[in-house]
């Protein structure tokens, strides 16, 4: 006998035993990734100067708190995780790994990413960390993500955080600029979203998530796309305007504002027979638009702070 | 000729994850501790060394 016959599948236990990159799974790595990049540009473009070492140290934290709050999210979501195609296969709902392992980790992993950014930058960014994971796993996932259609919003903030962060590793405060750098994520995620929602079968209505397009439809939501890409506009101009920009961020802001406003309009003035005619090109069109348009935003930031010519 | 079952296959590169992640971890710790030092962030921390910063001004430019 040998111990792979001690682990004798049941329907308490998972059928398979987890391999690494089921726990990577867990972190979700796509989350993670933006919150890197939004963090990185939030450390670099801020006045501060942090120790390179202590900079990408800081970053790893701030991405492995990312990913706390990830694994804490699939750990409550894993009953709606499993009646949605798109997250049926994930580590929790697939029995690979165990609910309770999935919250330890997020648990273990929140607690030592807020303390060692503490301990490495600031107690400033650490608390910000704490309350990015706290918002997005208790605020929005066990809250409002099953009560209400601004869950989108909501979890939009959530994933704003990470560029103010980033900031205050770097200075220790959190100015006007960095709350910026949130507003302008948080103003992106919904109409980014949306256009997704509009295009891909989302199954949330089996799992009885209130999303926009389920209940107030999708003529409104083709409606509120159009207005949060005009409140996106307005805050990027801000952005333009601030300690971030300068000539080159206002030329580059005008182009992908307009861009992004012609595409959200198209969408806001057709109806889902049009869309269906020509297999929602204009949505997938913004929804394309909306990732280079991200990337571009905050590139464009630590151009400014970085070229000699750069700033107002 | 013993085969080897998949489960033991998945817990030793599970472990070996584990392994990389510790040893990374010491690597960090190790190094932010060296910065630390170097730009005297840690040693403000103890009362028996000089704190500038708490030096009130006039006393300082005397």
């Amino acid at each position: 006998m040998t111990d792979a016959t001690l682990h004798i599948p049941s329907d308490a236990a998972p059928s398979g035993e987890a391999s690494l990159r089921d726990y990577w799974r867990l972190l979700k790595p796509r989350l993670m990734s933006l919150a890197i990049f939004t963090a990185l540009v939030g450390l670099l473009v801020a006045p501060g100067d942090l120790h390179p070492f202590l900079a990408a140290s800081s970053i790893l934290w701030i991405a492995i708190g990312a990913g706390a709050s990830g694994a804490l999210n699939m750990w409550f979501d894993a009953d709606i995780d499993r009646v949605m195609k798109r997250t049926r296969s994930r580590p929790i709902p697939a029995g690979r790994v165990r609910p309770s392992d999935a919250l330890a980790l997020g648990l273990f992993l929140s607690g030592i990413s807020v303390v060692m950014l503490g301990l490495t930058a600031n107690w400033v960014a650490a608390f910000w960390l704490a309350f990015t994971i706290f918002f997005y796993a208790v605020i929005y996932s066990m809250w409002l993500k099953r009560t209400t259609s601004w869950n989108t919003v909501i979890g939009g903030l959530a994933g704003a955080f990470p560029p103010m962060i980033g900031w205050a590793a770097a200075t220790g405060g959190t100015p006007f600029e960095a709350w910026l750098l949130v507003g302008l994520i948080f103003m992106w995620t919904p109409p980014h979203f949306w256009a997704l929602a509009l295009f891909v079968k989302l199954d949330y209505h089996e799992a009885r998530i209130p999303m926009l397009t389920v209940t107030h439809g999708r003529a409104e939501t083709r409606r509120q796309t159009w207005a949060w890409a005009l409140g996106l506009a307005a805050v990027s101009l801000v952005t333009a305007f601030s300690g971030l920009g300068g000539p080159l961020t206002l030329a580059v802001v005008l182009g992908l504002n307009g861009i992004f406003l012609r595409d959200a309009y198209a969408i806001f003035r057709r109806s889902d027979a049009d869309s269906e005619a020509d297999g929602h090109a204009a949505e997938k069109r913004l929804f394309k638009w909306s990732l280079v348009y991200l990337f571009a935003h905050f590139s464009v930031f630590v151009l400014e702070a970085i070229l000699p010519f750069g700033g107002w | 000729m013993r085969v080897e079952h998949e489960m033991h296959i998945r817990r030793r590169s599970r472990n070996f994850g584990v392994l990389g992640v510790l040893l990374a971890f010491i690597v960090i710790v190790f190094g932010v501790t060296v910065v630390k030092i170097e730009t005297g962030g840690f040693s403000e921390g103890f009362d028996h060394v000089a704190r500038p910063a708490l030096i009130p001004a006039e006393e300082a430019s005397q």
